[in-house]
């Protein structure tokens, strides 16, 4: 396996509406800036790839007109996922193993707030059985929340706990969406949105992107002294059915995390994609995390949450903590479907 | 560059249809089965699934690789949703190919669908972009122009249009999965000059249709191959290239990106004189027009004398011609727009392996398969051959 | 039970978007508002784009000058369209054309009309039909079509050579002033 490091990444500000910013706009601010980060230009990257999805901002072949930004004349290599940009990575990743590449830029983006988040998510299940009822994805959340509370695996504290972690962490990082001090009693004294789902047990719709930058070690030695290697990655996908499936346990973010190899060493930190607040309960125990593990040091998906670039940001943070020697092996996480149907994991660490 | 894939297992829809009378589900999983079938693998043999498909506006459903993991056997394993507008279903196989040079992965199933039928293409193809004028006629409407222009530079004659539909749908006549099986009294020259014109210079015969299907290939290492029970292809070649759709005084007619991954593909799989070199092309014709201007843009024709080619019947099987293109009958006769990338690198595949029944072309050792996607702006492409490189 | 196989559900999808034109649209569309073409050009290339869309494709960097333009151009391209475009009230057939604005290096979209289809050709000169004045707004709408002007052709080879050695030229003199 050749040896892959994220030499670079960054993120646009987290806010609930970007206001008169297209995609194109949002998109230039990341590349551009991964591209200052390592002094790059086109020419010295030999793959594109990137993760959007049409349905959040209503049009098709939005990702066509995001290619503006990349400043792709001459052509470039370039590909793109209808998923997080996670997967994207994932397939840089595996492209620059067939020795095609040596360097990757990899991108995501998602006006959400053009559209109305939790009925374009409806869309995303079976068009037969389940999207005619719309079941939104903050209900089915629920469902799943509800069904490990009954189970006894979690409380209502838990969940708080989580919560209380994310908008604290979240103001260590200035360009956070949602960040503040508060206690346990505050957030359940809150009323249920969804029951057993309160406002604050739910991701906020973001608007944003992100990129990162990937490099063989030949490539990432020149850039930094230190750096953070991917040493481990995989994803699985389960049922798609929730009666089809254990909503008590992320059976796939488990197979994926052994396939990482994420039990292999001591795991500092864990930026883990769990949009819900329980979720991040679920996903820690299918990796087998203890409380060694700092998880979501910058806020998590409960403090900002760019659909289809935030499992890529999670890389980007754990890479650049990796980088600076405040951790020295992280785990990256990312999801997508209802439930944490398919889950993304992978282990870097710093050399 | 990387490890050697081999393709040994192809499905296809066994009719593509306008409307075909089955789920996504069930229409994805037709394909796989007839693939797998022709491997001689079971779902547990593969590793990975790779799926591809155009807008999720074509059909209404927001990443539907969600809901078909259980259909195409995928619980528990990796899966993922390549989208690369038309150019998708060649994008997805290099994709899949990817994951078998990477070595990472020892099988793998990939698949591309498009059921538009579900619901209106013509209307995905042209929402409101706001704050723009209501002007997106379809794809015809944006290709069009760019025919026009071409007509221009070369003094192309009015009806080499309809003189390639005619010879891609003549050859359409001899594969089963083809959409459109036009009667013999249909195909004539004065009939297609005849149709109505849409988007002129686009006639009516010209342009594809609009058609539901599915396409799948199992794809494998060298090891895996050495078992397959049908004779292999192997990838000698990829590459994908893009550039924006629109840019200052932007080359349309002859893109730079079609010429770029043209030029890195051969020069991956040795060609160098791809008229010579490649025994037959699938190619991403959906207006009959772009056989001329891909004959040029791939290199198998100098610039300005594509429609020269074409007019030659050098591109025809049934003429006995050295470069037949398209003899599954194309994008012409059948198109599910997330699948017939697919379907131009599964045709060439199956070509090289000898396995393509009536339309074989005899002695058939190099294949192109060739998809464009957005407006045109959009190239995957791949060279297969009867043996590893 | 009825016998009959149900093949068929129809699942309406109704989503409500809010868009927002981005920060480089929107500079065009307040000028369009007022009866004004403004491209924005590209620091880097020197070419003009209008309407600008936030970045310049070629270099990936955003177009900052703004450059008012002429409301006459020449037509680059067409299509006579006979088939209806799903939702919008145009009657074919119509013209839609590729035109580039006089001074700018980027083709767009538009109708061409106040003469007869069969007459328009690549080349040809045009000037924008603004609508009543009452009727403008943030929009390229606020132009009913572009009419022949009745100059003679234009050769469209020499035009895009002169416009990328105007470009040229506006780089080399940025470069000269720094």
């Amino acid at each position: 396996m050749r040896e892959v490091a994220i030499v670079a990444y960054a993120q646009t500000p987290l806010v609930r509406d970007c206001g008169a910013r297209n995609d194109v706009e949002l998109v230039m601010d990341v590349v551009n800036a991964v591209k200052q980060q390592t002094g790059f230009t086109n020419k010295d990257l030999d793959f594109f790839c990137s993760g959007s999805c049409d349905y959040l901002g209503g049009s098709a072949f939005a990702f066509v007109n995001a290619l503006d930004a990349l400043g792709a004349v001459p052509p470039i290599a370039e590909s793109h996922v209808e998923m997080d940009a996670a997967w994207a990575l994932y397939e840089a990743w595996l492209k620059i193993q067939t020795g095609h590449a040596n360097t990757a830029l990899v991108y995501g983006f998602g006006k959400c707030s053009q559209g109305d988040l939790p009925d374009v998510l409806t869309l995303q299940l079976d068009p037969y059985y389940t999207q005619p009822l719309w079941p939104d994805t903050i209900s089915l959340a629920a469902l799943q929340a509800r069904a490990l509370l009954d189970a006894g695996r979690i409380t209502e504290e838990d969940m708080a706990r989580v919560v209380q972690k994310s908008r604290r962490n979240a103001m260590k990082k200035s360009n956070a969406q949602l960040k503040g001090e508060y206690s346990i009693e505050q957030l359940l004294a809150q009323p249920m949105l969804t029951s057993p789902l309160r406002r604050h047990d739910c991701p906020p719709v973001t608007d944003g992107a992100s990129a990162v930058i990937l490099a063989t070690r030949e490539v990432a030695e020149k850039l930094h002294k230190r750096n953070a290697y991917i040493t481990g990655i995989d994803h699985r996908i389960e049922a798609h059915q929730l009666g089809s499936r254990d909503l008590l346990n992320s059976s796939s973010t488990k197979i994926a995390g052994e396939g990482a190899g994420v039990k292999k060493g001591k795991v500092d930190i864990a930026e883990l994609h769990t949009p819900f607040s329980f979720q991040e309960l679920m996903v820690k125990a299918a990796l087998g995390l203890d409380d060694s593990t700092v998880i979501n040091p910058s806020g998590g998906p409960l403090a900002g949450n760019i659909m289809m670039s935030a499992g890529l940001s999670n890389f980007g943070e754990v890479a650049m903590r990796i980088i600076k020697g405040e951790a020295n092996r992280g785990v990256a996480h990312a999801t997508s479907g209802a439930c944490l149907q398919q889950n993304l994991v992978a282990v870097l660490e710093g050399k | 560059m990387g490890n050697a894939c081999a393709i040994v297992g192809i499905g296809q829809s066994e009719r593509y249809k306008s409307k075909i009378k089955k789920s996504m589900a069930g229409l994805v999983r037709e394909a796989a089965l007839n693939a797998l079938a022709d491997a001689g693998c079971t779902w547990a043999d593969i590793d990975a699934v790779i799926i591809g498909k155009a807008p999720d506006f074509f059909e209404g459903v927001v990443m539907p690789e969600l809901f078909l993991a259980d259909a195409l056997g995928c619980v528990g394993k990796p899966m993922m949703r390549v989208h690369t507008a038309g150019s998708v279903g060649g994008s997805t196989a290099i994709v899949a190919a990817t994951h078998i040079q990477s070595g990472v992965f020892k099988r793998v199933l990939t698949v591309a669908y498009e059921k538009q039928s579900e619901s209106n293409a013509m209307w995905a193809l042209s929402t409101r972009q706001p704050f723009s004028p209501h002007l997106n006629a379809g794809a015809g409407g944006f290709f069009a122009p760019i025919i026009r222009e071409y007509k221009r530079r070369t003094g192309a004659p009015d009806d080499i249009g309809c003189k390639v539909a005619l010879k891609d749908r003549t050859h359409a006549l001899k594969n089963p999965h083809a959409h459109m099986h036009e009667p013999a009294e249909n195909l004539t020259l004065e009939n297609y000059m005849d149709s109505m014109m849409l988007w002129d210079p686009i006639r009516y015969a010209e342009v594809c249709p609009s058609s539901d299907g599915a396409c799948a290939m199992v794809l494998c290492n060298e090891d895996l191959a050495k078992k397959s029970p049908n004779k292999p292809a192997w990838v000698l070649g990829t590459a994908m290239k893009s550039e924006p759709t629109m840019y200052p005084w932007r080359e349309e007619v002859n893109p730079q990106a079609g010429i770029n991954c043209a030029k890195e593909v051969y020069s991956q799989a040795g060609i160098v004189n791809p008229r010579k070199d490649l025994d037959m092309a699938e190619v991403y014709v959906p207006f009959s027009w772009y056989e001329p201007m891909w004959l040029e843009n791939l290199g198998f024709a100098d610039v300005g004398e594509g429609w020269k080619l074409s007019d030659s019947g050098a591109t025809s099987l049934d003429r006995g011609g050295d470069i037949p293109w398209n003899v599954s009958g194309g994008v012409l006769s059948s198109n599910p727009i997330g699948a017939s990338g697919m379907i131009r690198f599964a045709e060439a595949a199956l070509q090289v392996r000898g396995m393509a029944g009536e339309r074989q072309v005899p002695g058939c050792k190099k294949a192109l398969g060739h998809a464009y996607g957005g407006g045109a702006q959009f190239f995957s492409m791949w060279v297969v051959g009867s043996e590893k490189r | 039970m009825s016998e009959k196989n149900i093949e068929l559900i129809e699942c309406p999808i109704v989503l409500n978007y809010n868009f927002s034109a981005g920060r480089a649209p929107t500079q065009f569309l307040r000028s369009m508002k007022q009866g004004k073409l403004v491209g924005q050009r590209s620091p880097l290339t020197g070419k003009v784009i209008v309407p600008p869309r936030g970045a310049c494709p070629e270099s990936g960097q955003p177009t900052t000058e703004e450059v008012p333009l002429p409301d006459t151009g020449t037509v680059i391209t067409f299509t006579i369209v006979y088939l209806p475009i799903p939702t919008s009230a145009l009657e074919p057939p119509f013209v839609v054309a590729n035109l580039v604005l006089d001074g700018s290096d980027q083709t767009f979209i538009h109708l061409v009309s106040g003469c007869k289809n069969e007459d328009v050709q690549i080349g040809m000169r045009v000037k924008a039909v603004w609508k009543d004045k009452s009727e403008w707004d943030y929009s390229m709408d606020n132009i009913a079509y572009f009419a022949p002007t009745g100059e003679p052709n234009v050769d469209i080879v020499a035009l895009k050579a002169s416009r990328l050695e105007e470009a040229r030229r506006y780089v080399k003199a940025q470069g000269e002033k720094k």
